[in-house]
């Protein structure tokens, strides 16, 4: 597993800074994600993950720092460029439009188009099929791909734009508490999606609250607290315990400084 | 896809093999049982009095192209999330400045026509920029549109030609291929073959006897026509089509998807600028001139055929054909109660009691469709 750690890595954050204003949400993160790995953010509410994935995924511009992006520095105009390079997201609060329909939700901002009379028009058999394909695989049966995301239950909207970033992400793959919504069977899915994206060489950055989540697919434990990095653990370096301590603010992390083997 | 092969829109590419009560469960629904309501009633009650013969056809569709031209380009802008209150002045604006440049300024018709469409999509982006750089909501921003562009209507002529209606545009756009495209009447032979043949009647007597009381389709219903299909299109089949039901549906769920959606709401108020400059120029060639009150609360008739057709006043929802369909039902229900004798005043009350009626209808509707609580 650690042999996978040894490659460069395919996306690293330096000393990433975001303020909103007067809020300082990240005051100089650096992470980097290596290919194959499934790299777990943790920590507390209001930590900074999400405002953190979102410089990855070119939602927000870092105030200061630098991304390296396949070794290269890297300027996201938008999440469109992100999406481009490969990395897709499900975002904690979904990126998914209610009023349209499932297929329309799939491929929104990535619609495939077909070239008619040189006039590129939305390919929505095309649309329709894959989603529909996608959603089979997640274990969810839809009416219909013209169904609206809205009469969806909370976990099925979950399962949609997981499997819409599974479908896109083809480098990296970015999950905001993609579980918090799922029942049994659909959460065992999205653990098992994850060790196969991450055993196709994907990069997996996974963002949880659940310590059993995290361990049972986590290569790497960053966390986060009041917009720092506590540091980075390795599987194996350290117990279901000490993570449950670290992912409950840090109050005992005098008792984890060792295990952490001094990076805090 | 191959129904897709030609542009002529399919009534709605996504039903498919699905029973025949989901085929009907449609956004449109609302606007195809109204105006089945209302032509139904008044065939009922003035079939007699003209309204169907060439001529009462001919007078209803003018004004139902009206309606569509205007209501097309507010029905994308309020699928895309926002509102244009500016339409009405807009048309007054635009039809001021053709007259000012071409009759006052003495320049060719099809340059002032040119001149004026840059002007509109130049406000249009004003507007645009304006509510998407402030954040306000885009009801105030246009609403302030609504009077500076009236108060410009009335103080330009007022200062330049001391009146407030511009004359002498039709002399002025005699034989201007620009003006013609707005102006002008397309299957002129058509409808003498059809006089001759006795389909239409002709005129008896008078300077035009023999010829047909209906000359050719008008140039505004071509415009209707073509950007009502133009609108569906791009809407229902295009990438961009799908921006705009993004942009409109949650404009943070779309950027975070990639979806450029401040460019999607700029160019959607371009477009609606542009639809209503298209109004100004037919109706400035149909009548010669320009008046500074033209296009009076024709943003609340635009509003109106469009939430009728089924659009979400809130955005994210809706349909050009249903926006079409309520325009028709608009101008059908304005003519017909004129050739059937009813008192004007009631025209407002149907027109309430129809909108009251058609919101109800597309509201449930909508929530079969999107599951909405
Ligand atoms: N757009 C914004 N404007 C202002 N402040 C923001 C913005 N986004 C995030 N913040 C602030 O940044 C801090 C970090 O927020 P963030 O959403 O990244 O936390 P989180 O770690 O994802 O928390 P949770 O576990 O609850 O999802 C919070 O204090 C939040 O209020
Ligand atoms: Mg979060």
């Amino acid at each position: 597993m650690n042999s996978r750690t040894t490659h460069a890595p395919i996306i690293e954050m330096k000393d990433i800074e975001k303020h909103f204003g007067s809020v300082i949400a990240l005051a100089g993160v650096s992470v980097e994600v290596y290919p194959g790995e499934c790299h777990c953010l943790l920590g507390d509410n209001g930590a900074g993950k999400s405002t953190f994935i979102k410089t990855m995924s070119g939602v927000h511009k870092p105030t200061k720092g630098e991304i390296f992006f396949e070794g290269q520095p890297m300027s996201f105009d938008g999440p469109r460029d992100a999406m481009n390079a490969g990395i897709a997201t499900v975002h904690q609060h979904l990126a998914m439009i209610p009023l349209m329909s499932v297929s329309r939700n799939f491929f929104m901002g990535n619609e495939p188009v077909k070239k008619r009379m040189g006039i590129p028009f939305f390919d929505h058999e095309y649309a329709d099929q894959v989603t529909m394909d996608e959603m089979r695989k997640m274990g969810i049966n839809l009416r219909g791909p013209d169904q609206a995301v809205g009469t969806l239950s909370g976990g099925e909207r979950q399962t949609v734009a997981i499997s819409r970033a599974v479908h896109f992400g083809a480098k990296v793959l970015i999950l905001d508490e993609p579980t918090s919504a799922l029942g049994v069977r659909q959460t065992a899915n999205v653990l098992a999606t994850i060790d196969k994206v991450r055993k196709q060489g994907i990069a997996v950055v996974f963002i949880t609250h659940n310590v059993r989540h995290a361990l049972a697919v986590g290569d790497r434990f960053t966390v986060l607290n009041r917009g720092q990095t506590l540091g980075t653990a390795q599987r194996g370096q350290i117990t279901p315990e000490e993570l449950q301590d670290m992912m409950a603010g840090g109050q005992e992390m005098v008792a984890l400084e060792g295990s952490l083997g001094g990076t805090v | 896809m191959s129904e897709t092969a030609q542009p002529t829109p399919a009534p709605d590419e996504r039903v498919k093999d699905l029973g025949w009560r989901r085929a009907l469960i449609r956004p449109e629904l609302g606007g195809i049982v109204g105006t089945i309501a209302v032509f139904f009633f008044f065939l009922l009650t003035a079939y007699d009095s003209g309204m169907f013969n060439a001529q009462g056809i001919m007078n209803w569709s003018v004004v139902s192209a009206q309606f569509m031209i205007i209501a097309v380009g507010a029905c994308l802008l309020m699928i895309a999330g926002e509102f244009d209150l500016s339409v009405g002045s807009m048309i007054g604006f635009s039809g001021m400045m053709i007259a000012i440049f071409s009759v006052t300024l003495g320049w060719p018709v099809w340059m002032a026509i040119v001149v004026t469409f840059a002007m509109a999509l130049a406000i249009g982006a004003l507007n645009g920029f304006i509510v998407i750089r402030t954040g306000l909501p885009s009801f105030i921003v246009t609403l302030a549109f609504l009077f500076i562009l009236r108060g410009f209507t009335i103080y330009l002529p007022q200062t330049i030609e001391r009146k407030t209606i511009i004359g002498g545009i039709r002399e002025a756009a005699e034989g201007d291929w620009l003006g013609a495209a707005f102006g002008g009447k397309v299957l002129q032979g058509a409808f003498h073959w059809m006089g001759d043949i006795g389909i239409i009647g002709v005129f008896e007597r008078g300077t035009r006897a023999g010829e047909p009381v209906v000359d050719g389709i008008p140039m505004l219903i071509v415009w209707a026509i073509v950007l009502v299909i133009f609108g569906h299109i791009v809407l229902t089949k295009t990438r961009f089509g799908n921006w705009i039901f993004a942009a409109g549906g949650d404009a943070e769920a779309a950027r975070n998807s990639g979806v450029p959606v401040n460019r999607v709401k700029v160019l959607m108020f371009m477009f609606t600028a542009f639809c209503a400059t298209v109004f100004a120029t037919c109706q400035v060639m149909e009548f010669g001139s320009a008046g500074a009150d033209r296009g009076l609360l024709k943003e609340f008739e635009a509003i109106i055929a469009v939430v009728i057709g089924g659009a979400l006043l809130t955005g994210g929802y809706g349909s050009v054909l249903g926006a079409a369909l309520g325009a028709l039902i608009f101008g059908v229900v304005q003519q017909g109660l004129f050739f059937a004798g009813v008192e004007s005043s009631l025209f407002r009350v149907f027109l309430g009691v129809i909108l009251l009626g058609a919101v109800i209808l597309n509201t449930y509707i909508r929530r079969m469709i999107t599951g909405e609580r």
